[in-house]
């Protein structure tokens, strides 16, 4: 209780120390708890995410600009795949399922995407996950008619009913408006999927659009291909990638979203190493700006010894007081990273049309409180054992 | 073998305390062959800045540790008791009153003198904090911090901090030495009566005549210590 009174009060005292030291420890913590919960959990959603798909088929090059392309809809086309080979693998008797996407332009930035309509009508995007239409239906034929993903309507402030004219190439550039136009028919429901950020025609209409080449206007992008049996997909690999040497056969689609990871995994590295190093700095601070104020409190370090407070006491009062900035720090940290990790996650979200759950509990968060709050209390030490070795009679001038 | 009356409060015999000054010297501070006080009794102590007074008190509080002989109190020998039991002692016998208060600034009133009583065997106790801060007139200063009273307010909080322990010793050093002279005598004067009528005995030092004429038994620092260098503890 006594303790308590004595940490209580020095905090007030030193208010102006306590909160500077405990915003750095707020800051440190906040960007650690951001880094390690956006890593994990971006890492465990970008390889969960296949839109329900085993593999996909593109022209020859990268397996990973092949995935990115087609299920998750950033990076351009490695290049077109011909009919003939679309509609072989269509028919492969490996192949449960083979539909065609077709990339190449735009509504005012979000991807217009042509395919066909067994994507909404057939796929599960996740396990028992059907798309589902919020208002609508989906286009008829091979109508000027189009489906909006979730957050691409949102954003585009489109509604059933309103006509648009795609723009040319996958980077918005006013100049290049298509000339014909389409209206939307129906607004998909939230997937939290690459799906949300993606404008739906139908494949015809995207390989016809006025200006494309028409010497291409049967080939596809790529191909998402769903397979009867996992062991199917490394044969069709071997075929692909080994035996050919015009197309890429990506599979499986988590592990090389896992490469990705693996690749950029330096970064996250990095972002890390920062964080503890700013974590290292906040305690070396705590140690600071405690063991610069016992100049300050000898006198009433030795009023204490005086009034009979044991060296013992003062040194636990002293640890106890590190400690509790730790903590204050610690709590504000998870405020700094609720502001930290939702902004991060709206960028993810609007780059990528994927949610991140920052909100999920991760071992992280009991962690790095106790890691921080006990480098606190280690930092205390030094200052502690600075009061603990006050003397008494040299602080209580004057004498007589 | 010293006598020790067994009727006394606080029995020294043969105290001794010197430093070591930086060229490696030795300095005899205080060596008092004998002085006591009896429980409830009132002494005042003579003595010139430099004298020593200040360092007797504060061998006879355990804040400093004695070079050799006996400091009885209640019964417990000061002088060669551990530091942490001297702490003890300190926490639960004494109350110490300081010529420049030594409130603790970052606290108010009542937890100054909550802070009196802390460390002893009666623990944090807010009613008789209280108490003793309204018995000395501080009833509606509670909640002040030191900076916001006047001196002799600080003065009457640290009276109020010493007594909070229900110590059986009161030590005052120069208790009004920063006051002025209406604030002195009023302090006197609450020190005097709220030890009396605490029961608790009272050591005062000083060199102020008009303190030391109040005293019935006085005493003469300068006779009771016979360690001759001048000394600026």
């Amino acid at each position: 209780m006594t303790i308590l009174l004595l940490v209580l009060r020095s905090l007030r005292q030193h208010a102006l120390s306590t909160s500077a030291t405990a915003l750095a420890i707020a800051l440190a913590g906040g960007l650690l708890l951001s880094v390690w919960v956006v890593k994990t959990q971006s890492q465990a959603t970008f390889t969960q995410i296949n839109t329900g798909f085993d593999a996909v088929l593109g022209a020859r090059g990268s397996k990973l600009q092949l995935v990115l392309n087609a299920l998750f809809h950033l990076e351009a086309s490695p290049g077109n795949v011909a009919q003939a080979d679309y509609l072989f693998i269509k028919s492969h008797p490996a192949v449960k399922r083979a539909i065609p996407i077709a990339v190449g332009d735009n509504l005012r930035g979000f991807r217009i995407v042509g395919t066909d309509p067994e994507l909404f009508t057939e796929v599960e995007y996740a396990p028992g996950e059907k798309f589902v239409f919020s208002t609508g239906r989906l286009w008829q034929g091979e109508a000027k008619e189009a489906v909006l993903g979730s957050f691409a309507a949102q954003k585009l402030g489109l509604k059933v009913g309103d006509i648009f004219h795609p723009f040319h190439g996958l980077i918005y550039d006013e100049k290049n408006q298509h000339a014909e136009t389409y209206i939307v028919t129906g607004l998909l429901a939230p997937t939290n999927t690459p799906v949300d950020k993606v404008v739906w025609i139908p494949l015809h209409g995207l390989q016809t659009m006025s200006g494309h080449d028409p010497n291409t206007a049967t080939d596809v992008s790529a191909v998402l291909i769903q397979l009867r049996a996992p062991a199917a997909g490394f044969m069709l690999d071997l075929m692909y990638n080994r035996q050919g040497n015009r197309l890429t056969f990506a599979y499986p689609i988590a592990a090389i979203m896992g490469d990705l990871f693996a690749k950029i995994g330096w970064f996250d590295r990095v972002l890390a190493l920062v964080a503890y190093l700013v974590a290292l700095v906040s305690a070396v601070g705590v140690l600071v700006a405690i063991y610069n104020s016992m100049v300050a409190r000898q006198r009433d370090l030795a009023i204490l010894r005086a009034l009979g407070a044991r060296r013992r006491t003062l040194f636990s009062a002293v640890v106890l007081e590190a400690t509790a900035i730790g903590i204050i720090g610690m709590i504000a940290a998870f405020a700094v990273y609720a502001v930290v990790a939702s902004v991060v996650a709206a960028i993810i979200r609007s780059e990528t049309g994927v949610v991140i759950n920052p909100w999920i509990t991760h071992p992280v968060m009991l962690w790095a409180p106790l890691g921080m709050v006990s480098l606190c209390a280690l930092s205390g030490l030094v200052p502690a054992w600075k009061a603990y070795q006050t003397d008494i009679a040299g602080n209580l001038a004057p004498s007589s | 073998m010293p006598k020790h009356d067994h009727m006394s409060l606080l029995s020294i015999t043969s105290l001794q305390k010197s430093f070591v000054s930086p060229e490696g010297t030795a300095s005899s501070i205080v060596d008092v062959p004998e002085f006591s006080l009896a429980a409830g009794q009132q002494i005042a102590l003579r003595g010139e800045s430099g004298s020593g007074k200040t360092t007797f008190l504060h061998l006879i509080a355990g804040i400093l540790a004695a070079d050799s002989g006996s400091i009885l109190i209640d019964g417990q020998n000061m002088a060669t008791l551990p530091e942490p039991s001297r702490d003890r002692l300190r926490a639960a016998s004494l109350g110490y009153i300081f010529q420049t208060f030594n409130l603790l600034q970052g606290f108010t009133c009542l937890e100054n003198v909550e802070l009196g009583m802390a460390f002893g065997p009666l623990g944090l106790d807010r009613t008789r904090a209280k108490e003793l801060l309204g018995h000395v007139g501080l009833t509606a200063r509670l909640q002040h911090r030191p900076h916001q009273l006047s001196t002799g307010q600080q003065q009457r909080v640290a009276v109020a901090r010493a007594l909070a322990n229900k110590p059986k010793l009161v030590l005052a050093d120069e208790p009004t030495g920063n006051l002025d002279r209406r604030n002195a005598r009023e302090a006197l004067a609450l020190i005097r009566r709220i030890c009396h009528e605490s029961g608790a005995a009272l050591l005062l030092v000083s060199h102020d005549a008009d303190v030391l004429s109040t005293f019935a038994d006085v005493r003469d620092f300068a006779v009771l210590n016979r360690a001759t260098q001048e000394v600026a503890s």
